[in-house]
């Protein structure tokens, strides 16, 4: 998801910039209280930890391999501020150092790849949490498919961002698809290895899992009953439902378009003047406009949604050590 | 050093400490060094001596009974002085070593405490030198071998020079040469010294004093060489010599340092 | 991407690049990067300014052909993306050699594939020639929160020895015949996982320990950073200088 260099048009680098610089630095302000001198070094050892977890290649199918994204797993580990500080932190040394993403291009990175997972992470795992039993299997089933999630979440953004800043006559609507469609697979991948890890650490050192702090001890002594194979057909039977609203929506079938459209009242003719500031590109190419921005619009809200409420779900719960 | 002569250098006393899982790791432990002294903690596997000396500058804190260091007690108030007057040597040198290079690691603590410029490049240099490790300076800690890297973690304590040193099981994974290179850069040391150690032939050549800690309490507390001979108490404590190691025969054959 | 590719990140050398301050160098790759960045991507004289500057600048650093071609191939993937573009993209086509290929695509893609490229290069000869200790010193030296520099010096120091620990975890399930083949046989490689993360964070704890034996306070104390003359910063900027030049040039035209 590295995208480099003029992936994205030059206004929406700096607006995503912006933004990741406002809540990289807000991320900073709340962490600094929690960050106390004892918490430097395990930032950054964590960061290692996250920066190294990314290059373990780990089997998808027939001999495949993927690897972790990593923003979920460091929220419910180290809380979601400190995981959005601790992936950004890898996300610029990945620019500088190792020259994987541009750096013109480190605001949508950074927001996609660090922000974006981390808080939205953080909220999906709060709320599928409160649905599961307060034990290892249900900490570590919300991790999972907060991971899975929290990937989706990431690719919808970098979709959003299309909308605005297109560089190549691709519309929203293909993007949108193929992006949603690709990760919705990855992030099976990311959500059955980041639950099992949380399960594997909750086994340990289940104080070290932040997202399990306001558990009693006791209830999560017992090592968490995942099974793998059960886990993996979950998460492809979600992946599935999804996949196939996911592809109602968008591009390919004008008729659940326009069905939509039409419970929503808009019509064909009041498209096209609308277009403000999206790229041309992104919208040149859509089949019904304003349905496809409400999509976008909808997509959006969800994951400023998501961010906010795992921003106010972390200053909600008792802070740690 | 800092100290007058009658403090002592260290003074442990009914030590106990309890890890949060309930496993006690103290058990009414006492020591006490004077200054200037070389002293060897033997004593198996578990036996606390790392518990003890985590104590020894405050990063663990007494939950019962007390710890003096040159007549300041180890308590929250006085750990940053406390710090100054005895610094530890950890057996995993990589956990020390968390700069990017050896210089900057070996700078961290004189900069800490206010020292800037050319002072702080004499006491880089010098401390580097005496530990031997001055061609490492400005390489990246891991990348080191393991002896470099105790090498360099020895700079880095004796950049903040400190009264009394504590080394825990600074011979792990050197080689013999090294090992004996050990013994001679310590022996050139005037700091107070406390090793802990598994390596018995080290502990003969370096401490004229040795203490048996076993289960979270000390149980011998002799000249090293005296010590060494009595097997019976080695043995109730797993102490085992090397094979074909007399430390009667060797404290003959050669001349260790009886003085300190 | 391999683990080992770390190793690979820094040419030893003693080029004028290699010795200059490591912040002019981030200055400099930034005002490069940035002049890339606003280019419009018809002028594609600009773009062959900005690669002869970055050809100039290995040059001068002394990076060998191989290092800098494999250090590139991690834009690779992107560019296979953008590729396709001429061939999905709609609107007026152009003839190339007996395809019509969308004109929009073709210009889209000779934009992302220029910028990225030129974007990858200023990276590989930023990181090329500067140590890591130095980048971080940098950082410093540019203000830089220093919480983030902190946390950010602790990571590359201990990214080896993390990376390194989950690897020989591999090679031992490996070698005892683990290889596991869909995404359900990865329980003992998300376990080993797992278990360096707690190793990580009590190595942490550790660290912690040492920094507070020598006189931590959660303020990181100064570096020491390497002061840079003006000349450092004459030379540090020449080069990007000439890219900005350009790149007002080309907005004008
Ligand atoms: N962080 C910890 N949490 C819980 N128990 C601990 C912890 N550290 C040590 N212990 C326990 O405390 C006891 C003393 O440990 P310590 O590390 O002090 O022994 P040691 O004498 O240094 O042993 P060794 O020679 O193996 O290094 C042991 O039983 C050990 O299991
Ligand atoms: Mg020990």
């Amino acid at each position: 998801m590295h995208a480099p260099d003029g992936f994205l048009g030059l206004g929406t680098a700096v607006a995503t910039g912006a933004i990741s610089f406002g809540v990289v630095g807000a991320s900073l302000r709340m962490a600094r209280t929690r960050l106390a001198d004892r918490q430097i070094p395990l930032t950054g050892v964590s960061a290692a930890f996250i920066f190294a977890a990314q290059l373990v290649n780990f089997p998808v199918a027939a001999g495949t391999t993927g690897h972790l994204l990593g923003g979920a797993l460091a929220a419910i580990l180290l809380g979601p501020t400190v995981g959005a500080l601790v992936v950004t932190v890898v996300v610029v040394v990945q620019a500088l150092v190792f020259a994987d993403g541009g750096l013109s291009a480190l605001g949508y990175n950074t927001l996609n790849m660090a922000i974006v997972t981390s808080f939205g992470g953080y909220a999906a795992f709060v709320a599928v949490r409160k649905i599961l039993p307060r034990n290892a299997s249900g900490v570590a089933t919300a991790a999972g498919l907060a991971a899975g999630i929290s990937v989706v979440l990431a690719s919808m953004a970098l979709s959003i961002e299309w909308l605005f800043g297109a560089t190549a006559p691709v519309s929203f609507d293909t993007v949108f698809a193929a992006m949603v469609g690709v990760h919705l697979l990855i992030g099976v991948g990311e959500g059955v290895i980041t639950g099992l890890l949380v399960a594997s650490v909750l086994a340990a050192r289940p104080d070290l899992v932040y997202g399990a702090r306001h558990l009693d001890p006791a209830a999560l002594r017992g090592r968490a009953s995942l099974s793998t194979r059960g886990l993996v057909i979950a998460a492809l039977a979600v992946t599935l439902v999804v996949g196939t609203i996911v592809s109602q929506f968008a591009g390919s079938d004008p008729d659940g378009l326009e069905r939509v459209a039409e419970d929503l009242e808009l019509t064909a003719d009041q498209a096209g003047d609308a277009r403000g500031p999206f790229a041309d590109y992104a919208v040149d190419g859509l089949d019904n406009e304003q349905l496809s921005l409400a999509i976008a619009a909808g997509a959006g809200i969800v994951i400023v949604g998501a961010i906010g409420y795992g921003l106010v779900a972390t200053r909600r719960e008792p802070s740690a050590v | 050093m800092t100290s007058s002569a009658h403090e002592l250098a260290i003074d442990v006393r009914d030590l106990e400490h309890g890890y949060p899982d309930g496993s006690s790791a103290l058990d009414g432990l006492s020591l006490q060094v004077r200054p200037g002294e070389r002293v060897a903690l033997l004593g198996p596997n578990g036996a606390g001596k790392t518990t003890l000396a985590l104590h020894l500058n405050g990063i663990l804190l007494a939950q019962h009974g007390s710890v003096t260091i040159d007549g300041l007690p180890v308590v929250e108030p006085n750990l940053a002085e406390v710090r100054r007057r005895l610094q530890l040597v950890f057996a995993k040198a990589d956990d020390q070593l968390f700069m990017p290079t050896v210089r900057d690691d070996v700078a961290f603590g004189p900069a800490n405490h206010g020292m800037r410029g050319a002072d702080l490049d004499a006491a880089v240099d010098g401390a580097l030198a005496a530990a031997g490790a001055a061609a490492l300076a400005k390489r990246a800690p891991h990348h080191l071998s393991t002896g470099e890297k105790r090498r360099a973690a020895l700079a880095t304590v004796l950049a903040m020079n400190p009264g009394t040193l504590v080394l825990d099981e600074p011979t792990a994974g050197l080689d013999p040469a090294g090992r004996n290179e050990l013994v001679a850069l310590l022996k050139t040391l005037p700091q107070t010294l406390v090793v802990i150690t598994h390596d018995i032939p080290f502990a003969l050549q370096l401490c004229h004093r040795s203490v048996i800690i076993d289960e979270g309490r000390s149980w011998a507390d002799a000249p090293t060489a005296d010590l060494l001979a009595d097997r019976a108490t080695l043995g109730r404590h797993r102490l085992a010599l090397p094979f074909g190691f007399d430390p009667n025969v060797l404290a003959q054959a050669t001349s260790i340092d009886r003085s300190r | 991407m391999g683990a080992e590719h770390s190793h690979a990140l820094f040419h030893h050398g003693h080029s004028p690049v290699h010795h200059l301050p490591a912040h002019t160098k981030l200055v400099g790759t930034l005002v490069f990067v940035a002049a890339v960045a606003v280019t419009p991507r018809q002028e594609l004289w600009a773009f062959a300014v900005y690669a002869a500057v970055a050809v100039f600048a290995m040059a001068v650093a002394r990076l060998p052909v191989r290092f800098v071609a494999r250090r590139a191939l991690l834009v690779l993937p992107f560019l296979g993306v953008a590729a396709l573009v001429p061939f999905i993209g709609g609107g007026e086509t152009t003839d190339v050699m007996g395809l019509a290929l969308s004109t929009e695509g073709l210009w889209a893609a000779s934009g992302i594939v220029c910028k990225a490229l030129l974007g990858t290069a200023a990276s590989i000869v930023l990181a090329g020639t500067t140590e890591q200790a130095d980048l971080v010193r940098g950082l410093a030296r540019l203000r830089v929160p220093p919480l983030l520099v902190m946390i950010t010096a602790t990571m590359l120091r201990y990214l080896e020895t993390v990376a390194g620990e989950l690897r020989r975890a591999r090679t031992a399930m490996q070698s005892r015949g683990h290889n596991p083949r869909w995404l359900w046989q990865a329980t003992p490689l998300a376990n080993s996982a797992g278990a360096t993360f707690v190793r990580s964070y009590e190595r942490g704890e550790r660290v912690h320990h040492a920094m507070a034996a020598r006189g931590f306070t959660g303020t990181p104390p100064d570096l020491n950073p390497q002061p840079a003359a003006g000349r450092h910063w004459i030379r540090a900027i020449a080069l990007p200088g000439i890219t900005v030049a350009v790149a007002i040039a080309a907005l004008a035209s």
